[in-house]
């Protein structure tokens, strides 16, 4: 074992050069365990400065994240809404009700409509003046206002570009004075959380950032505070990556903890509102509830976290590992 | 072993450390180097540590051109050379063992050859007792022997040592002199520098002496 090792110090041992690379694979793997549970044991030995900046790397993950997990709830609401988009059909003035359910039964009969239904405009005056309170305004006119109605629903197979032909086609008959498609707010509501999303995004992209340089500045104060020590084992033959690799891991158990604590925070926060928005739902008649991050998501997080604790930590040793030598 | 051909060093301010060195040093020499400090004795081991490059001229150690060595090959080359500092630069947050087992470490080596090796160069420097100890907890005689423990762990061919006795009385210098003598008994090449003449005449090696850079003394064995 040892004179393998002293003759696999020199290039020159050709035959030695297997066992040579197995020794290094061996020696690479030991290191880094080493390296891991070292770095892991320095965050725990400082428990107030750990936890601080697990916290600050929490919450500024937790925060894109929740945001984001939030509008996942919105479109998941908007879209049950999205299907029973309508068509009101107002009609012209000089139509007869006869006419008018003519055209119900020949709209029904289109493909991409699935349901017709005819309100005349004395049904439309009723259940305007019960649900207005304006009845007895309503009862002084001489001439009903109201025009007939046909409400059509589209077929539900129709992409939101076809139901607007649909209604441009509609909007085409003689008998149609105007025809009104029902779905402008739920445009409204989709394009406010694209809006939000990439405001989330561009929230999001600026926190971590922030998380990276805060992990950054985390490591560079690790690697100021331990420079004498550095310098000695590059005296003694540790080598730019064996300095590193501590340093490494240093910034992936912080971004580790930051990763679980902006799970939890997330989680927490969810929890913390499934009650109340039960309650809304409930006076919707509505089964909604709220989703979470799930497993998978926290485990994303988590492993999120690690990465950008990689990234911190090599931004550091990167800029400040390379210039300490030995003097 | 290692070998000097008219190698020169200037600082970048200026300042010419070592002029146009020729001098060789066999495997199994133990030889002394001094000087007045400011002549280039740490210059010279700093050259063969690649702690610096020379400026002209060329330096072969264990058959190696320096020259040829690039920084990647900078810690691999360092590994197979001991060093002894004055100021023993021990690591102060970690006992003595882990201290001797950091080149070890860095090696490779898996943790029973890491302690069996530790203990054997331990025992060698009369500290086996004390492998628990934090060095702050040692006499400035003990951490220096745990800075030899360190250099030796290794099995280097080389061992080289800065002023190792500059801070210690004459009973312990003779001791870590004569500790330096028994490992150049074993094979390996060993370099000191140090200002202490009285100490170094005693022993009976060959002595180059530096003044300004130049050399004056000890060309040939």
């Amino acid at each position: 074992m040892i004179g393998r090792r002293e003759a696999g110090r020199r290039p020159e041992g050709a035959s030695q050069s297997r066992a040579d690379l197995r020794d290094q694979y061996h020696a690479w793997i030991r290191h880094h365990r080493l390296s891991a549970a070292d770095s892991l044991f320095r965050v725990l030995d400082n428990p107030v400065s750990s936890v601080l900046t697990w916290l600050v790397i929490g919450i500024a993950l937790a925060l894109p994240v929740g945001l984001n997990v939030a509008l996942d709830n919105v479109s998941r609401l908007s879209a049950s809404w999205d299907s029973p988009a309508q068509i009101s059909l107002f009609l012209q003035g000089g139509i007869s009700v006869e006419k008018a359910r003519q055209l119900e039964i020949e709209l029904g009969e289109r493909e991409d409509v699935t349901e017709t239904q005819f309100i005349s405009q004395e049904e439309a005056l009723q259940e305007f003046s019960a649900l207005s309170g304006f009845a007895d305004v309503l009862a002084s006119l001489e001439d009903n206002p109201l025009p007939n109605l046909v409400l059509i629903s589209p077929a539900d197979n129709l992409a939101g570009s076809e139901v607007a032909a649909l209604r441009a086609d509609l909007q085409g008959y003689p008998e149609v004075d105007q025809a009104v498609l029902d779905m402008e707010w739920l445009q409204r509501l989709n394009s406010l959380m694209e809006l939000s999303r990439r405001l989330v995004l561009a929230v999001g992209g600026l926190l971590v950032a922030g998380v990276v340089l805060i992990l950054g500045n985390t490591i560079r104060l690790a690697i100021e505070s331990r420079r004498d020590e550095i310098v000695i084992v590059k005296l003694v033959g540790g080598s730019n990556a064996f300095v590193r690799r501590p340093f490494l891991y240093t910034g992936l158990w912080y971004g580790v903890g930051g990763g679980v604590v902006a799970a939890v925070l997330v989680a927490l926060s969810l929890w913390l509102l499934r009650e109340p928005v039960g309650n809304l739902a409930l006076l919707y008649q509505s089964a909604f509830e709220l989703r979470g991050l799930g497993i998978m998501g926290a485990m994303n997080l988590v492993i999120l976290g690690g990465l950008l604790g990689l990234a911190g930590a090599w931004l550091a040793v990167t800029r400040h590992l390379a210039g300490i030598e030995p003097r | 072993m290692i070998s000097f051909d008219r190698v020169s060093k200037r600082y970048e301010e200026g300042h010419d450390a070592l002029r146009e060195i020729s001098v060789s040093i066999e495997q199994d020499e133990l030889v002394f180097l001094t000087g007045h400090s400011g002549a280039g004795k740490s210059t010279l081991l700093r050259l063969i540590m690649l702690m610096d490059r020379p400026t002209r001229g060329q330096l072969i150690v264990d058959g190696q051109n320096l020259a040829a060595v690039g920084a990647r090959g900078v810690p691999q080359h360092r590994r197979n050379i001991g060093v002894v500092f004055q100021n023993h630069q021990l690591l102060f947050d970690r006992p003595v063992f882990d201290n001797v087992a950091l080149p070890l470490i860095i090696a490779g080596y898996d943790h029973r050859e890491v302690g069996r090796r530790v203990r054997a160069a331990l025992d060698k420097v009369g500290l086996l007792n004390r492998e628990r100890a934090m060095p702050v907890t040692l006499s400035g005689g003990e951490q220096q022997r745990v800075g030899i423990a360190r250099a030796v762990v290794g099995k280097p061919k080389i061992l080289l040592a800065d002023e190792p006795t500059g801070n210690l009385d004459p009973a312990l210098s003779g001791e870590i002199m004569q500790l330096f003598e028994d490992f150049n008994q074993v094979g390996v090449t060993v370099l000191i520098a140090s200002h202490d003449l009285v100490l170094i005449s005693r022993l009976h090696h060959r002595i180059i002496t530096l003044r300004q850079g130049r050399l004056v003394t000890g060309t040939t064995q």
